[in-house]
């Protein structure tokens, strides 16, 4: 970053700070109607003046005021986003374009059906493609985030036991499994078991039969390829082991990016599997969402799938709320539209072929990292890595470097570092997936980084720990965050 | 190769220093019988042919921008300044991840901390998160912390009109958690029923949600209501579905309500037929560390610099997992930075500003259609209670009046006959401050006709 | 660093200072060490009966949280309300001021528990350092 930049930094606070009274920033329209007197019209115990604090900038401030804060984040558009799981890839401008177009963007949801054919259109587009892209029978679109997705994934699960007049608790969660997984397990009424991963960073059949006999096992949840990077090699087996058992196979499809139209998740026998549109499917992280979590069921769970469905006769569409043992909603309305048309935008613009070299191209640029970052970085399993490898510190851990400081002096080589400390069986983790988005070029650029930082850690730790050193702030205090919350302005004297 | 991806050179030079002959030979972990061939989809299209495919979507819904549209129901249609989206369009916004690596997403950050203030400042509560999806998780939410707050107390009152949808995701949600759902009903005033409450407050009530103004449009007794709820010792949860309401009535946090959530939607987020949209939550400082969702926290850096950063992380689920107080992980991030940008825009003159007019369409509206006469077929179901922008009109076959209406050019509301019982049969007129007069007269003279 | 001799261990990384009929309860420098900054601790109320090995509380560092689990069974008779605002005082002092709960025991409820010495041990089996 520039002194310029730096000199804005020092100048630029919060919005509330650029207040001054009397600055407007919007016009409404005439009012042209008699105006309403809230005391005469509403109880006077039920009134507010105007809301204190609020500010008063002009519409300048404002552009000035985010232009600035924008200048402060990295982003996509700006280089490699190596983040592990998280799928960084680049957000296509067609897909922005699309979704804002007139008859889109402003629809409301509770519009009569015969004037919003199109808007039902895309939804039965979407999930007819996301069912040839998974394999599987039917996909809701309703959830607003994959965690979202695991959660109505295993509240399908369970009606569908209660419908049998199984009263099932357990659900089996590897230790490699991200942290929504239990959560919305135990959010659907489950209790969840942790089961430990074998040498390989796989899942332990053996350990899985044992709990599977106890007969009070729902299902297991799974990432596939796994949350190394390494595909699942007896997934098929473990699926049929839970089937006989009567449990069922949830798969959280975080690294779908790596096998689209490769492989099948419905062949692998998963029962339900949510996907992340703003992973896989390029919608916008937007600093935090918002995403799309739809959610592939199998024959099995269609009866319980959320309503209402976009269905379809005669040419026309239908929202249908026909489906008595649905799980009911999991959200207000019917998804996160908007993110549905960017994927289905993403879909037809790659199309069958973009895909598959979608995913060629995720698992490329990963072997490409591995292969020229191996003799540096120690790599705890070996197996073959699909779209992500996970390497970790403990090379650099002897001269008192963690993957913490190799993130932060990743910062100012230019680069967002990896996805650090997950999954939890890799202590030191740094998880590398560059997706399909990335040249040879940036690859080498990140390759260079790393590089230099191991030689740092060798030659010079101290750099490496105290850094960042480049970025609009160094390293922040947490610790004073959490032991002191501030989570709001407040004016001097308040 | 696509135009999203690298090209045929890269991938050679890549096979190479790998020292693979092609691409297919890194899939070999994956077994056979999980392959698939070609995928059933259409080949890959330019943006010409995906502009085209998208435009015949757009023109097979009836775009709301080209009626007068008086639609609410937990959607609304407010004044969107033009800077706003294009400022979202900043790719350092928009393509940016979650601000877990603070030092290069001070913007992001920042941007959510002043959205946490806002929320605060509008619910005069002490703590709001980063966002959560939409009105209804946000109750959800609320509903879920009142359960963790109060471990021995197990049911919910839903005092009131709650939106539809939200009572149906609180159901979804509360069953599984062993949560039972108790209703309080309306009265003949559309208010929450003193009596109906009373008999289902008691002391096993962890937490009495009221939406207000309500499903229905009305504004509810929300002093009287929370001071019943704190007797009771619930938590009071002030559910707010049209959050431009809160520019001139008080919200829950004044009157001892320990959550004010809900709906941002209204303050710049677009109707896209229904999400995503922007769930808020804001709860007292006593909650803090069982609220749900991110939040941001002020901090300085290592050259005593003020900045922000994600804290009080133990709460969520990438490290509590099992014992998290929600499993939200993604939220809505984007649209937190939308409505702060309006918000900003807005001002403390222009929140009111903005409420003061839409509650004078909807007035005028009102006493428009009372001047119809007591024997109009289309009447004020609650002609003597308070409402911010929307009411409810009762009519016996709205659905076909409404398609009159259209063919008029006026979406004149949402019709409550698909919501079933117990809602009365008739449709919710909302007005904002983006209704013209000349709007509202054409909508009054053709209930007048067609009614 | 070598343990006070004064006290009991558990291979959870508590320590009990008994005197007479109550005891002192905390955690260890090397707990203290593998949790980091402590932001947050939360701590049973007076009054609350605890089993030997079950959960007693949690002490919050900014990534992770750490169960304490009680080294003997007893009932809390005070928990340190010095650690709300000050939760740094476990990092600074494991086995003085960052003490945690107080609690009334039977006499011998400490039997069987490590001593210094065998703690020591304990820790270098496990490699920690």
């Amino acid at each position: 970053m520039s002194d310029s930049t730096r000199s804005l930094r020092e100048r630029e606070g919060l919005i509330f700070e650029r207040s001054s009274r009397g600055r407007v920033g919007y016009q409404l329209p005439a009012l042209e109607v008699p105006a309403a007197d809230p005391a005469a019209t509403l109880p006077k115990e039920l009134l507010r003046g105007e809301v204190d604090g609020l500010p008063e900038v002009s519409e300048v401030d404002v552009v000035r005021h985010f232009t600035r804060l924008s200048k402060w984040n990295y982003s996509v558009d700006e280089g490699l986003y190596p983040l592990g799981s998280c799928t960084m890839k680049y957000n296509p401008r067609i897909n922005e374009e699309v979704v804002r177009l007139a008859g889109i963007a402003h629809l409301h949801p509770l519009q009569a059906e015969d004037q919003v054919q199109g808007a039902l259109a895309v939804m039965w587009e979407l999930e007819r493609a996301l069912i040839a892209v998974t394999g599987m029978a039917r996909v809701t679109l309703q959830p607003a985030a994959g965690a979202h997705g695991e959660l109505a994934g295993m509240l399908m699960i369970r009606k569908a036991l209660l419908d049998r007049g199984e009263k099932r608790r357990t659900v089996l969660i590897p230790d490699s499994a991200h942290g929504t997984n239990p959560a919305s397990a135990v959010f659907a009424g489950f209790e969840t078991v942790e089961i430990a991963s074998t040498p390989e960073g796989t899942l332990d059949l053996a350990t899985m039969a044992r709990h599977l006999d106890g007969g009070d096992v729902a299902a297991l949840m799974v990432t596939v390829p796994n949350t190394l990077g390494v595909f699942e090699p007896e997934i098929v087996k473990a699926a049929a082991m839970l089937h006989e058992k009567g449990a069922f196979l949830y798969m959280d499809g975080a690294n779908l990016n790596a096998f689209v139209g490769v492989a099948l998740p419905g062949k692998m026998g998963a029962d339900a599997l949510h996907i992340n549109l703003h992973k896989t499917f390029s919608t916008p992280h937007g600093g935090g969402g918002p995403g799309a979590g739809p959610v592939a069921v199998s024959e099995a769970l269609v009866p319980y799938l959320p309503v209402p469905t976009v269905e379809q006769a005669n040419g026309r569409y239908t929202l249908s709320s026909d489906r008595p043992k649905t799980i009911g909603k999991v959200r207000g309305f019917y998804g996160n539209f908007a993110m549905l048309v960017r994927a289905l935008a993403y879909i037809r613009s790659l199309g069958r072929d973009g895909l598959k070299s979608m995913a060629e191209g995720a698992v490329l640029n990963a072997n490409y990292i591995r292969a020229r970052l191996e003799s540096e970085f120690h790599l705890q399993y070996t197996g073959p890595s699909l779209h992500e490898v996970v390497f970790d510190d403990s090379l650099q851990v002897a001269a008192g470097v963690r993957n913490v400081d190799i993130a932060k002096r990743l910062l100012d080589y230019g680069f967002h570092p990896p996805t650090m400390s997950f999954p939890l069986i890799v202590h030191g983790a740094l998880m590398i997936e560059p997706t399909e988005s990335e040249g040879i070029d940036e690859l080498d650029a990140f390759v260079d980084a790393m590089k230099a930082i191991a030689r740092e850690a060798r030659e010079e730790p101290d750099l490496v720990k105290g850094a960042p050193y480049t970025t609009p702030v160094q390293r922040l205090d947490e610790v004073r965050a959490a032991r002191q919350p501030v989570l709001r302005w407040r004016r001097t004297g308040d | 190769m696509h135009r999203y991806q690298a090209g045929e050179d890269d991938r050679r030079r890549m096979l190479e220093a790998i020292g693979c002959a092609s691409v297919n030979d890194l899939f070999v972990s994956i077994p056979a019988e999980v392959r698939c061939g070609a995928l059933d989809l259409p080949a890959g299209r330019s943006e010409e042919e995906v502009r085209r495919e998208f435009w015949a979507y757009a023109v097979a819904n009836s775009a709301p921008e080209c009626f007068a549209s008086f639609l609410g129901a937990g959607v609304y249609r407010h004044v969107t300044p033009a800077v706003a989206d294009s400022l979202l369009q900043r790719g350092e916004f928009f393509t940016a991840y979650t601000p877990y690596q603070p030092e290069v997403s001070q913007g992001t950050l920042q941007a959510i901390f002043e959205f946490q203030t806002f929320v605060c400042q509008l619910t005069e509560l002490d703590a709001a998160n980063a966002s959560l999806y939409d009105g209804a998780t946000a109750v959800v939410e609320a509903v879920l912390m009142a359960s963790r707050v109060h471990p021995k107390r197990r049911r919910v009152v839903v005092a009131g009109a709650l939106h539809p949808d939200w009572r149906a995701v609180l159901a979804t949600y509360c069953e599984p958690m062993g949560v039972a759902i108790t209703d309080a009903g309306w009265g003949r005033d559309g208010r929450v029923d003193p009596a109906a409450l009373a008999r289902a407050l008691g002391d096993d009530v962890c937490a009495v949600v009221v939406q207000s103004p309500n499903f229905l449009g009305v504004a509810e007794d929300l002093p009287a209501l929370g001071a019943a709820i704190s007797a009771c010792g619930a938590l009071g949860v002030h559910a707010v579905a049209e959050a431009t309401a809160l520019g001139v009535l008080a919200p829950g946090g004044r009157f001892g309500f320990d959550v004010v959530c809900g709906e941002m939607q209204a303050f710049g987020i677009p109707a896209a037929f229904g999400g995503p949209l922007l769930g808020f939550f804001a709860a007292r400082q006593a909650h803090l560390r069982q609220m749900p969702g991110r939040l941001v926290g002020e901090t300085a850096d290592a050259g005593g610099r003020r900045g922000y950063v994600l804290t009080l992380s133990t709460r969520e689920q990438h490290i509590r997992r099992a014992k998290a107080t929600s499993n939200i992980c993604t939220n809505h991030g984007l649209l937190a930075l939308a409505a702060t940008i309006v918000l900003s825009l807005l001002g403390r003159k222009g929140v009111r500003e903005v409420a003061l007019a839409s509650h004078a369409k909807a007035e005028y509206l009102k006493s428009g259609i009372r001047g119809q006469g007591s024997g109009a077929r289309a009447r004020l179901a609650f002609p003597e209670s308070p409402t911010y922008d929307e009411f409810l009109v009762l009519h016996d076959e709205p659905d076909a009046l409404l398609a009159k209406l259209k063919k008029e050019g006026i979406l004149g509301g949402v019709s409550t006959a698909g919501f079933g019982a117990p809602w009365p049969r008739g449709f919710l007129v909302a007005a904002t401050e983006r209704n013209t007069r000349e709007e509202c007269d054409r909508l009054l003279d053709a209930l007048r006709r067609l009614a | 660093m070598a343990q006070p001799n004064d006290r009991f261990y558990t291979k959870t990384h508590e320590w009990v200072q008994v005197t007479g009929a109550e005891a002192a309860v905390g955690i260890t420098q090397y707990a203290q060490e593998q949790l980091g900054d402590v932001v947050f601790v939360e701590l049973p109320a007076p009054g609350r009966k605890v089993e030997k090995a079950s959960p007693l509380g949690n002490i919050e560092s900014v990534k992770a949280v750490s169960e304490v689990f009680a080294p003997v069974s007893g009932e809390v008779v005070a928990a340190n309300g010095e650690l709300e605002g000050h939760p740094e005082l476990i990092n600074q002092d494991p086995y003085g001021k960052g003490w945690l709960v107080r609690l009334k025991v039977a006499p011998g409820a400490a039997d069987g528990l490590m001593v210094a010495a065998a703690y020591e041990k304990f820790l270098a089996e496990e490699g920690a350092h």
